[in-house]
């Protein structure tokens, strides 16, 4: 067990440094780092001094190592349009962020886990297939297109929700819907797979020949198991997923998050920002996996109890 | 896996039938309807789909007052046909998807069958890039890249290629170990095959049915990102349609004219969740274990 935990922060320094590397390397394949860097509208002392702490004119090995003393002690440049460093404009946008993950990643469990178990309970009804077909529209509706038409019908036609902007309860519901779909698609296809594992297990029979009700079979012996696998995906699949999807949503509806900082950044080519936002959801990502790995390893008890 | 050790569910899955139910082949039917549509989209479409026309802008499809004649599916705010948009937006969507998942496919068939051949450091490298990949949210280094090297049909296909690798090469490398202790393998090496013979006679034929069900759900895949990229204005430039980019222009629309954003969002769906029944069914005619993932 102690093995286990030890690798894996190692993974993710890896990763994460391999994540740093590629940033790097792509902002500087693509022409002068002095111009991919800078911006205009910068003093002539503020120009010199970013060149100098980042090396812009130096060779690549330069800058890669003045690149990666920045990361270390968070200098990552200033943002073209605010003219502020990079770290502060997106530190800004964490918040609402969060809170719109927060709440698709609840609104997902709290679908996705009835659904999942309906649909292994009662996979060879119409209900099993109706939850199925469900899960397959999930996957199949791209996120821009839900909030589309969510927009069309809730905003345009029955005027009933707001669309821009992150000011109310009612802000929230279709952001959040938007975001959870591929979500919910996702978890109740892994729920349904995990239970329909588990629920061909030996002990499962045991629990029935000795009486138990079958929703307790169900639930405590069913889900019970199956809920470390299930877990496990929250981790690793959602938080992927929903870095992706934040970044779609939040640019439709205006919500003043990072996505929709990133897509911003993007089409003004304000590198700066749209490096350091990269780098930023993918250590939350990468973070998230490893902390997801560690609480797997701990509720395991074949993980947790091993010697090795 | 444990649902075959029981009995009931290994007899279950035994049953399940090999042949299409009546979605399956409906959702067959409107794949092989899209691709024709896309593949003849030329020939087929009413109007150039750049061709403005401002004395009929936004007009409604077909049924509506104010219904251009000719204009069945209505017209945008240049006047531009939405239907012939559409269509080569559609045959676009679909022709980057296909150079995408094959170039996924060379990328990640190739790195699987070398990792699941050749073992040690080898192998180890490949798998931490395929981890690496897993764990790099992807959307998010595509709008990297895009945004640097500027929005061409070429860096756009790359990026999409590059998008789905790993999974060809968990798939490749799992079944080519599997594969590699089998008896005919091994009387194979014995007869005086060499690696690279065993790997191309004997390994890639075993590999066909896995690789067309990934390469369809992969295309499924390819068509999402393709269509959001556009829609946030990273992928397709204008004038020249991708359904994405159409629905992502035709927002501003939106109150007054919804069929510009509808027409294209229609087929996104139509396209993707026909493709993943059709790979779905693919995968039971296989019976290919696969996560599904």
């Amino acid at each position: 067990m102690i093995a286990y935990l030890v690798k894996i922060p190692v993974k993710a320094m890896v990763t994460l440094f391999a994540i740093v590397t590629v940033t790097f390397v792509a902002t500087r394949l693509s022409g002068n780092p002095i111009d991919t860097f800078l911006g205009d509208g910068l003093t002539a002392e503020g120009r010199e001094e970013l060149i100098r702490y980042f090396q812009l004119d130096g060779t690549l090995l330069q800058q890669y190592l003045a690149f990666l003393r920045g990361v270390l002690s968070g200098e990552f440049g200033l943002s073209f349009i605010d003219r502020r460093p990079v770290t502060e404009v997106v530190a800004e946008r964490l918040r609402p962020s969060a809170q719109l993950l927060l709440a698709s990643v609840a609104l997902t469990v709290v679908v996705s886990l009835p659904l999942g178990v309906l649909g292994a309970v009662y996979r060879k009804s119409w209900v099993g297939s109706a939850v199925m077909m469900l899960a397959f529209a999930g996957y199949a509706v791209p996120s821009f297109v839900l909030a589309i038409v969510m927009i069309l019908i809730f905003s345009y036609w029955l005027n009933w929700l707001p669309v821009v902007g992150n000011g109310s309860f009612l802000h929230f519901i279709m952001p959040t819907i938007a975001m959870s779909g591929v979500l919910i698609a996702a978890l109740t296809r892994f729920t349904r797979n995990a239970m329909l594992d588990v629920l061909g297990q030996d002990f499962i029979r045991t629990a029935r020949a000795k009486g138990l009700s079958e929703a307790r079979v169900v639930l405590r012996h069913g889900l019970g198991n199956a809920g470390v696998t299930v877990i496990s995906v929250i981790g690793l699949q959602i938080a992927g997923l929903a870095a992706a999807g934040s970044v779609v949503v939040e640019s439709i509806f205006s919500w003043p998050g990072i996505g929709q900082l990133l897509v911003n950044a993007a089409i003004m080519r304000d590198y700066p920002t749209l490096q350091f936002g990269v780098i930023a959801v993918a250590v939350a990502v990468v973070v998230i996996n490893a902390l997801t790995d560690v609480a797997y390893a701990l509720a395991d008890p074949r993980i947790r109890l091993s010697s090795a | 896996m444990t649902i075959a050790a029981d009995p009931a569910f290994a007899a279950e899955r035994r049953r399940k039938p090999r042949r299409a139910d009546p979605i399956q082949k409906v959702a067959i039917g409107i794949a092989a309807l899209l691709a024709a549509s896309a593949l003849l989209a030329p020939l087929i479409a009413p109007y150039d789909p750049l061709a403005q026309s401002l004395l009929s802008r936004l007009r409604p499809p077909i049924g509506f007052e104010r219904f251009a004649a000719g204009h069945f599916a209505g017209t945008d705010e240049l006047g531009r046909d939405v239907l012939s948009r559409s269509l080569h937006g559609l045959r676009l969507t679909l022709a980057l998807a296909f150079a995408g998942a094959v170039i996924g496919l060379l990328i990640g068939g190739a790195l699987g069958l070398i990792a699941g051949l050749r073992r040690g450091w080898v192998e180890d490298t490949i798998m931490a890039l395929v981890d690496m990949q897993i764990a790099i949210p992807f959307t998010l280094v595509a709008l990297l890249v895009l945004s640097l090297m500027g929005s061409s049909l070429t860096v756009l296909v790359l990026v999409l290629g590059i998008a789905g690798w790993e999974q060809y090469a968990r798939i490749v490398r799992a079944e080519a170990r599997r594969l590699s202790v089998q008896p005919f393998l091994e009387a194979a090496r014995t007869a005086g095959a060499g690696p690279v013979y065993t790997a191309v006679r004997h390994i890639l034929p075993n590999l066909v049915s896995p690789l067309v069900v990934q390469f369809t759900l992969a295309l499924s895949n390819i068509v999402i990102l393709e269509s959001t990229l556009s829609f946030l204005g990273l992928g397709v430039q204008p004038p020249q349609p991708s359904l994405g980019s159409m629905v992502g222009l035709g927002r501003d629309y939106m109150p007054t004219a919804p069929w510009i954003v509808l027409a294209p969002a229609a087929l996104i769906v139509a396209l993707t969740f026909s493709v993943q029944i059709l790979g779905d069914w693919l995968r039971d005619r296989a019976d290919v274990r696969l996560r599904d993932r």
